[in-house]
C-alpha cells in the first residue's frame, strides 16, 4: 500500500527574524497531512535548495519579510537549475510588491507568491491542486 | 520501471539525488522490493549509532558535534532524523536540521528528516530501508537519531546497533528514561549539557541503576559527560562508540544483534501482510454476519485466520 | 435603586448578535460592566498622575504639560544620506533622533559578509566601523539630540562607536541622552536577532549598567520591548507579562552583577505595541505602570521614585495592517494612536499605510505623522489625565490585566525564571500557539477583518511603493574594504587579542569594545573575537 506524503520545505532565507508566517504556514500544512521541513532562520539559498534535494521535497515554500525577494527567488532557481533538480516547485510569501510578484512570476522564479493575510486554507489548496496533476513525482 | 533502475544506477555511482529520490520510494512504498533487493547485497558492514533521548536532550546538536568531528576525520555522514507524526492529520513538521545547521551545505553530509507515518509494520521497517539506501549511497558513518518517548521509538532504536541514550542534568530525565523504558536498550550513556548543575548526581544515578540491573556482563555502558556549547566530552563519547563497534565485531555480538534485527525485520513484514489481508476481510466477515453478537475474539480470530490460510492458498493457485 | 436582576433578566430575553464577545486576545467580555464587576479602590489601586502606583501616569501633568513625542523611526541607507536626513529634521525643530539600522549590522555582519548579500542599506543604515558612525552625525551636536538606536545583539558596539563620535566632537560621555534597546530577552522570546547564547549576552547587559552608571548617566540603557512579541503574535496579556517579565529579570541581572537596584533602574524604558482593541490596550499600559511600580517597590527594594516609573514608547502594530485596501490601514492606525494616548505613552511612532506591502514612501509617512498631530491638536484627547479612569470596563479590564499577568510570573518562576524557560521554548510555545489561534479565528470567520474575509474588493492597488537603489551595497562594500587597507591593522589586531581576553574573564567588557572601535576595528570583527569565546545561539524551533 503506498504512504505517499507531500512534502514542503518551508525555508526563511535572509537575515530577518519574522517567522510568525512561517511557522503558521508549517502548522497549517502538517494539518492539512503534509511533510513540513523547517529550514530555520537565517538560510542562505545554497542551503536551502541542498536541503531540498536531500529532503526531496515536491515544494519549496520561502518566506521573505526583508525586502530581497528580487534576488533570492532568481538565486534558488538557479541553484536548483545547477543541480537538475527544477522539478521542486518554488513558491513564496512575504511582504513582496505586486508589481515584483507579476515579475517574478512571468520570468519564472516562483510558482505562485501569497502575501500577507491570505488565508492559509488558499494555499494548502493549491498545493494540493498541482500535487494533483503533478508530474511523475520519482521520476 | 525503468526509473528505478536509472536511479539504482545513480545510486551505485554515489549520486546524492538518487539517494533522496530512492528514500521517497521506499518511503511511499513503491517499487520497495525491486529497490531493496538490488539494494542490500551492497549493504550491511556499516554499524548504525542511535541516539535518542526526552524532547530537549540536546539530541540534535549532539549529532551535528559527532558530524563535526567524523568530518574531521574524513568520512561521510548519513543522518536519519525521525520526528513523530500527527496521528489526527497525517502530517509532521519537521526540524532537527535546524540544529544540524553547520553541514548545511557540505554534500558528505546526507541529512533526512523523516516522519513516522502511520507505517504499516511499524516505522522500523522504512528507517531501516532509508539507514541502507545511505549506506551504498557512500555514507561510511550513519546516525539514527530519534526522541525516545514511546514504545515505537524503541523499536526504531533496536535498528542501530550501537545505542546513546541522552540525558540532561537536573531535569529528572534519569526517572523518565526508566518509565520510557530506554534504559535498558543503551550501550553508552551520554549526560549532554553537563555544564549544568546536577550531572555528576545524575552520572552516580545511572551507575546504581546500572549496578541493579547488572544487563550483558561483557559490556557495562559506560557514562559519558558532554557539553556541546563548551565543545567538551564529544571525542571521548566517539571513542566509545569506536570501542563499542570493536566490541561487537570481535564479541561476535555483532552477528546476534544482526540476526535478532532480521527476525524483527521479517516479522514486520510478516505482520503487516496479515494486517493488510485482515483489514480488507474483515467488513466482509462482519457483513456476511457470520459472527455472532457476544461471540470471544479469540475464537473469531481462529474462524479468521482459517478463512485467510484459504484465500492464501486461493492466491497461490 | 438599580435593580441588576431585572436587567439581567431582560437582557437575557433578547438575543445578541454573535454568539461571543471577546477582545482581539480573546478575552471574553461581559455586556456591561457596574460597580459589581468594576470596582477599584482609588488610594490603592489608583493614585493621582505622578503617584504611586501611578496608574494614573508617570507624571504630575501629563499632556497637560507637554504632549507625548511623535518619534517616526525611519532607515536610510547609507550614513551620508541618514545624516543629510537628520540635518533636515533637526532645522525643523525636531530633538529627537531614531536610527533604524540594515539587517547585516543588527546581525553582527560587515556589509562585504557573503550573509549580507543584498541586505545592505536595506531596512536601515550599514554601520561597519567608526568611519560610518562619524558620517552618520557629521555636523550633529551630540550634546543637543538624543537618539534612540534600535539595536540590541550588537548594541554595546554601536554604543560604543557612538560614545567615541561624541568624544572626537568634544562632547564629553556624561552629557549624552538616548536610548539603546539592548533588549535581547526579546530577541530570544519573538524577535530572533540573536548571535550570542543567553549567558555571556546578559552579561554584555550588565556590563552596560555598570559603565552607564559611571560614565553615561542619562543614557536609557534597555528598551525592555513588547512590541516584537506582540508581532510575532501574542496575546496583549502575554505581551504586558512577558515584557515585564523581561524587564524584572534585567532588574535580577543587574543586582546579581553587584550593582544598586536604583542605580539602573531609572534608567530602563519599554516599548509597547498598540493593537486594535481600544480597550484592551488601554488596560495594558495601565497595568504595565501598576504592576511595575508595585513590584519594584516591594519585590526589589527600589527607594528613588524614577525606579518605580515604567515609561514607555508605543508603536502601532504593524501585523494588524491587511495587504488589500491599504487605505484602510490609516483609520486602523489612528485607532491604535489613541489607545495609546488614552493609555499615557510618552512616546509614538505611528505606522505608514503601506509597510506591510514596501518599506513605506514619502507621502505615507506624513499621513502617518499627521494622524498623531489631529489626534494631538484637533481630537481634545489630551486636554485632561487619564478621562478613563473609573470607567468600570476600563478598571475592571485593568484588574484582569494584572492578576494574568502575575500568573504568568509564577509559571515562569516555575519554570526557575525568564532564561530557562526561554530555553524550555515556554514563551515561543505560548506564542506560536496564540498566533495560530488567532489565524484560525481569521479564517473561520470567527473574526472578521475587513478586506481581508469580509467586505473584500476585487480592485487593483492603487498606490505607489518605494523602489531600492541596489548601488548602495555595492559603495558600502567599498567602503568598509578600503578602510581595512588603510587603518593601522597592527592596533586593531591589538585592541582585538585585548577584547578576547577580557571576554573570557569578568571584567567590564565596555572599555576593550571603546579601544576596539577607536582603532577601527569594524563590528563585523569584533563580534567575530566575542563569538569566539562566548559561542553562538541556535534556535529550537516551535510550532
Amino acid at each position: 500500500m503506498s504512504q505517499t506524503r507531500i512534502r514542503v520545505l518551508v525555508g526563511k532565507p535572509g537575515l530577518d527574524g519574522h517567522d510568525r508566517g512561517a511557522k503558521v504556514i508549517a502548522r497549517a500544512l502538517r494539518d492539512a497531512g503534509m511533510e513540513v521541513i523547517y529550514s530555520g532562520l537565517h538560510q542562505t539559498p545554497e542551503q536551502i535548495v541542498e536541503a531540498a534535494i536531500q529532503e526531496d521535497v515536491d515544494l519549496i515554500g520561502l518566506s521573505i519579510m526583508s525586502g530581497a525577494h528580487l534576488t533570492i527567488f532568481p538565486r534558488v532557481k538557479e541553484l536548483l537549475k545547477q543541480q537538475q533538480a527544477e522539478d521542486i516547485l518554488l513558491i513564496g510569501g512575504g511582504i513582496i510588491p505586486e508589481e515584483d510578484a507579476e515579475s517574478l512570476i512571468r520570468d519564472g522564479y516562483a510558482e505562485a507568491l501569497f502575501t500577507p493575510g491570505t488565508p492559509t486554507t488558499e494555499i494548502v489548496d493549491w498545493i494540493n491542486d498541482r500535487m494533483k496533476l503533478n508530474r511523475s513525482k520519482y521520476f | 520501471m525503468n526509473g528505478v533502475q536509472e536511479w539504482l544506477k545513480r545510486l551505485f555511482l554515489q549520486d546524492r539525488r538518487a539517494v533522496a529520490k530512492l528514500i521517497s520510494l521506499v518511503e511511499d512504498n513503491i517499487e520497495r522490493h525491486q529497490i531493496m533487493r538490488a539494494v542490500l547485497p551492497r549493504t550491511g558492514n556499516t554499524l548504525v549509532t542511535g541516539i535518542t533521548g526526552p524532547p530537549g536532550a540536546g539530541k540534535s546538536s549532539l549529532v551535528e558535534a559527532l558530524t563535526k568531528l567524523v568530518r574531521e576525520q574524513g568520512e561521510s555522514v548519513g543522518i536519519v532524523a525521525v520526528d513523530p507524526t500527527s496521528p489526527l492529520t497525517g502530517g509532521a513538521i519537521l526540524g532537527d536540521r535546524i540544529r544540524m545547521q553547520s553541514h548545511a551545505t557540505d554534500r558528505n553530509v546526507f541529512i533526512r528528516s523523516m516522519g513516522t507515518r502511520g507505517h504499516l509494520g511499524g516505522m522500523a521497517k522504512a528507517t531501516a530501508d532509508v539507514i541502507r539506501i545511505m549506506e551504498a549511497g557512500g555514507y561510511t558513518t550513519l546516525l539514527l537519531e530519534t526522541v525516545g518517548v514511546g514504545q515505537s521509538e524503541i523499536e526504531i532504536m533496536h535498528l542501530a546497533d550501537t545505542v546513546i541514550v541522552t540525558l540532561n542534568p537536573g531535569t529528572g530525565d534519569g526517572i523518565q528514561a526508566i518509565k520510557a523504558g530506554i534504559m535498558e536498550i543503551a550501550d553508552i550513556f551520554v549526560i549532554n549539557k553537563a555544564d549544568l548543575p546536577g550531572s555528576e548526581r545524575l552520572k552516580n544515578d545511572i551507575e546504581m541503576m546500572l549496578g541493579m540491573t547488572g544487563q550483558d556482563k561483557a559490556w557495562r555502558p559506560p557514562v559519558v559527560l558532554t557539553s556541546v556549547y563548551e565543545n567538551r566530552g564529544v571525542d571521548q563519547l566517539q571513542a566509545e562508540i569506536k570501542r563499542h563497534h570493536a566490541f561487537l565485531r570481535s564479541s561476535g555480538r555483532w552477528k546476534i544483534k544482526w540476526q535478532e534485527q532480521l527476525q524483527r525485520e521479517v516479522w514486520r513484514h510478516l505482520n503487516g501482510q496479515i494486517q493488510e489481508q485482515f483489514n480488507s476481510l474483515w467488513p466482509k466477515l462482519l457483513s456476511d454476519a457470520a459472527i455472532a453478537e457476544g461471540t470471544d475474539p479469540g475464537q473469531i480470530a481462529e474462524q479468521v485466520w482459517s478463512v485467510m490460510m484459504e484465500e492464501m492458498k486461493k492466491k497461490n493457485d | 435603586m438599580t435593580d441588576s436582576a431585572t436587567w439581567k433578566e431582560a437582557y437575557q430575553k433578547q438575543k445578541e448578535r454573535q454568539a461571543h464577545f471577546v477582545t482581539v486576545s480573546g478575552v471574553p467580555i461581559d455586556p456591561l460592566y457596574t460597580p459589581e464587576n468594576g470596582a477599584v479602590n482609588y488610594e490603592t489601586d489608583l493614585g493621582h498622575p505622578g503617584q504611586y502606583p501611578y496608574t494614573r501616569g508617570v507624571r504630575t501633568n501629563m499632556y497637560r504639560g507637554r504632549l507625548w513625542t511623535m518619534r517616526q523611526f525611519a532607515g536610510f541607507a547609507t550614513a551620508q544620506e541618514s545624516n543629510e536626513r537628520y540635518k533636515f529634521l533637526l532645522n525643523q525643530g525636531q530633538t529627537g533622533l531614531s536610527v533604524a539600522f540594515d539587517m547585516p549590522t543588527i546581525m553582527g555582519y560587515d556589509s562585504d559578509h557573503p550573509r549580507a548579500f543584498g541586505e545592505v542599506g536595506r531596512v536601515g543604515v550599514a554601520i561597519d566601523s567608526l568611519q560610518d558612525m562619524e558620517t552618520l552625525f557629521q555636523d550633529i551636536a551630540l550634546d543637543k539630540v538624543s537618539t534612540s538606536m534600535t539595536i540590541n545583539a550588537p548594541a554595546a558596539i554601536m554604543w560604543a562607536m557612538y560614545i567615541v563620535t561624541a568624544d572626537k566632537q568634544g562632547v564629553p560621555s556624561q552629557q549624552l541622552t538616548g536610548t539603546i534597546q539592548n533588549d535581547i530577552l526579546k530577541e530570544y522570546i519573538a524577535q530572533k536577532s540573536w548571535i550570542f547564547p543567553p549567558q555571556p549576552s546578559m552579561r554584555l547587559i550588565t556590563d552596560i549598567f555598570g559603565f552607564a552608571r559611571d560614565h553615561v548617566p542619562k543614557w536609557n540603557t534597555v528598551s525592555i520591548s513588547g512590541y516584537h512579541i506582540r508581532e510575532a503574535g501574542s496575546t496583549a496579556l502575554q505581551e504586558l507579562a512577558f515584557t515585564l517579565a523581561d524587564g524584572f529579570a534585567y532588574v535580577e541581572a543587574g543586582i546579581k552583577a553587584g550593582l544598586e537596584v536604583d542605580d539602573f533602574a531609572p534608567r530602563l524604558s519599554f516599548f509597547f505595541n498598540s493593537h486594535m482593541d481600544i480597550f484592551e490596550e488601554i488596560a495594558k499600559y495601565r497595568a504595565a505602570r501598576r504592576i511595575w511600580a508595585r513590584r519594584m517597590k516591594e519585590k526589589y527594594g527600589a527607594k528613588k521614585e524614577e525606579s518605580l516609573l515604567l515609561r514607555f514608547h508605543t508603536q502601532t502594530a504593524g501585523c494588524s495592517l491587511t495587504a488589500p485596501q491599504p487605505e484602510n490601514n490609516i483609520v486602523r492606525t489612528a485607532y491604535e494612536a489613541l489607545a495609546a494616548v488614552l493609555g499615557g505613552t510618552q512616546s509614538l511612532h505611528t505606522n505608514s499605510m503601506d509597510e506591510v506591502l514596501a518599506l513605506p514612501t514619502e507621502k505615507s509617512v506624513q499621513i502617518a505623522l499627521r494622524t498623531q498631530q489631529i489626534l494631538a491638536y484637533e481630537t481634545g484627547v489630551a486636554n485632561t489625565i487619564d478621562p478613563l479612569a473609573g470607567s468600570y470596563f476600563i478598571e475592571a479590564l485593568t484588574t484582569q490585566m494584572e492578576e494574568g499577568a502575575e500568573a504568568y510570573f509564577q509559571r515562569v518562576e516555575e519554570l526557575g525564571g525568564v532564561l530557562p524557560a526561554i530555553e524550555e521554548n515556554f514563551f515561543q510555545q505560548e506564542i506560536a500557539d496564540a498566533a495560530y489561534r488567532y489565524q484560525r479565528e481569521i479564517e473561520n470567520k470567527d473574526r472578521i477583518i475587513i478586506g481581508i474575509n469580509d467586505f473584500i474588493n476585487k480592485e487593483k492597488l492603487s498606490i505607489d511603493l518605494l523602489k531600492i537603489d541596489t548601488e548602495i551595497e555595492r559603495s558600502q562594500i567599498k567602503r568598509v574594504q578600503r578602510l581595512r587597507q588603510t587603518r593601522d591593522n597592527l592596533q586593531v589586531q591589538a585592541t582585538l587579542d585585548d577584547l578576547r581576553t577580557t571576554a573570557s574573564s569578568t571584567d567590564n567588557l565596555m572599555p576593550k569594545i571603546i579601544a576596539a572601535v577607536s582603532a577601527y576595528a569594524t563590528e563585523g570583527e569584533i563580534i567575530t573575537v566575542l563569538k569566539e569565546v562566548f559561542g553562538e545561539y541556535r534556535e529550537n524551533a516551535v510550532f
